[in-house]
């Protein structure tokens, strides 16, 4: 989806602003967000893509004021609702008893998505796999990224498509492709390729001199050139 | 860390706070495990292992070798690896090449080599520019590269990642490889920085 997310070649955003002896975690929800997901990560709820893609969905004014893991909280309340383990309205009955001191209300352990059936387990990781795969471009290939706007869930930067760069690097290995997998329509396993782009062809009479971009496709990415 | 935030909390600590009590009295996840996990990123993982993987790199030329071939390899060698990598691409700064890693699609960063991100690295200016104007951005963050250099920026969207394989600084001949590792920071394997004696 055309998105916030996809930040390449934005203007607007100022100066890079680092932080001198920048703590882990620069308080305790953030390491919680962080750690609470790497912990459902495991628990064959959802998979990367469809995570990625739930940030993406955020509002757009609220993308650029949550904060880096209030995206994820925003991404773990979302997937849990949906996936029917937490529901929205019991996480805001929730806050709303701590916040005011009422008596807190227990959840019901029935009839909800936890624990999972064994059909809706999910594999979060994985995004590769032992199984042979044939390229079909190889290194030093002239390639155009293809100029498509999906809906959903890609990988393709906008300012990379329709873009012509060469073939730097095949990854010749069984990668699951994100834009399906995010909405449960297969894995459809294929190489990622290591695409030269010249910041002139991105850019413009804006480049920079002597600059260049890699960026890493999916085969269902590229078409010859 | 702030492990007693102010009274007047963030939504997001509230929201997290809720959000964890209810995942933990459904039985779906253990606070333990939890806590675990945030002691292994604070205390365990970080950008010292990465510099570790750069001297032993910068003192032998066939460790250096299986690192540019085989990134993950490598650094199982000393006993890095973990989740989030499933292959990792190391890549090689000299007199002549200048390469620098960004993900401008969310933060993707090789965190069982280096650690979490900086918030910086996860910034939307960083993210925007970087593949835009990187030599006016590395200016701006104290790295101004000689007009004769290429620039390379790595846009990580895909689920290989990078590390930069920053030059050894001249003076460093008669360094142990310890007190190499010890020269190179975060940000030079990031590819915003050289190291510096």
């Amino acid at each position: 989806m055309n998105g916030i997310h996809d930040m390449g070649g934005l203007h607007g955003f100022g100066p890079v602003i680092r932080e001198e002896d920048e703590p882990v975690f620069h308080s305790y929800w953030e390491s919680r967000v962080f750690c609470i997901t790497q912990v459902l990560d495991t628990k064959e709820i959802w998979n990367l893509d469809e995570h990625r893609h739930e940030i993406e969905l955020m509002p757009t004014a609220d993308y650029l004021t949550a904060g880096y893991y209030g995206r994820w909280l925003f991404a773990m309340e979302r997937l849990l609702d949906r996936k029917d383990i937490v529901r929205a309205p019991e996480v805001q009955r929730r806050v709303d008893e701590m916040q005011s001191g009422a008596s807190i209300t227990a959840p019901d352990l029935q009839g909800r998505g936890w624990p999972l059936a064994e059909e809706s387990k999910v594999r979060w990781g994985a995004w590769r796999h032992d199984q042979s795969v044939s390229p079909r471009f190889a290194a030093g290939d002239r390639v155009r990224v293809r100029n498509i706007h999906p809906a959903g869930h890609t990988r393709v930067t906008a300012y990379a498509r329709d873009k012509v760069g060469v073939v730097d690097r095949v990854n010749a290995e069984a990668w699951v492709f994100p834009d399906t997998r995010a909405h449960y329509r297969g894995e459809n396993l294929q190489p990622v390729y290591g695409v030269r782009l010249a910041a002139t062809d991105l850019w413009g009479p804006q480049a920079e001199a002597d600059a260049w971009v890699y960026i890493d496709l999916s085969e269902d990415h590229l078409e010859p050139a | 860390m702030d492990k007693n935030p102010p009274k007047e909390k963030p939504w997001q600590a509230v929201r997290t706070e809720a959000v964890e009590s209810l995942l933990v009295e459904l039985g779906v996840i253990d606070s333990a495990r939890v806590d675990e996990i945030v002691r292994h990123y604070e205390e365990k993982v970080g950008p010292k292992g990465g510099a570790r993987v750069v001297a032993r790199a910068w003192v032998d030329p066939d460790f250096k070798q299986r690192l540019l071939a085989d990134g993950l390899a490598a650094c199982a060698e000393l006993g890095l690896g973990g989740p989030e990598t499933e292959k990792l691409h190391v890549v090689e700064n000299s007199a002549t090449v200048h390469n620098a890693v960004v993900c401008t699609l969310c933060s993707c960063y090789p965190w069982p080599i280096l650690g979490v991100p900086p918030a910086w690295y996860k910034s939307s200016a960083y993210r925007s520019r970087m593949v835009r104007e990187p030599r006016a951005l590395l200016g701006e963050m104290g790295l101004t590269l000689d007009p004769s250099v290429e620039v390379r920026v790595w846009d990580s969207v895909s689920e290989i990642r990078y590390l930069v394989l920053p030059e050894r600084p001249a003076g460093t001949e008669s360094c142990s490889e310890e007190q190499l590792a010890a020269l190179v920071t975060r940000d030079s394997m990031i590819g915003v920085a050289k190291v510096t004696v």
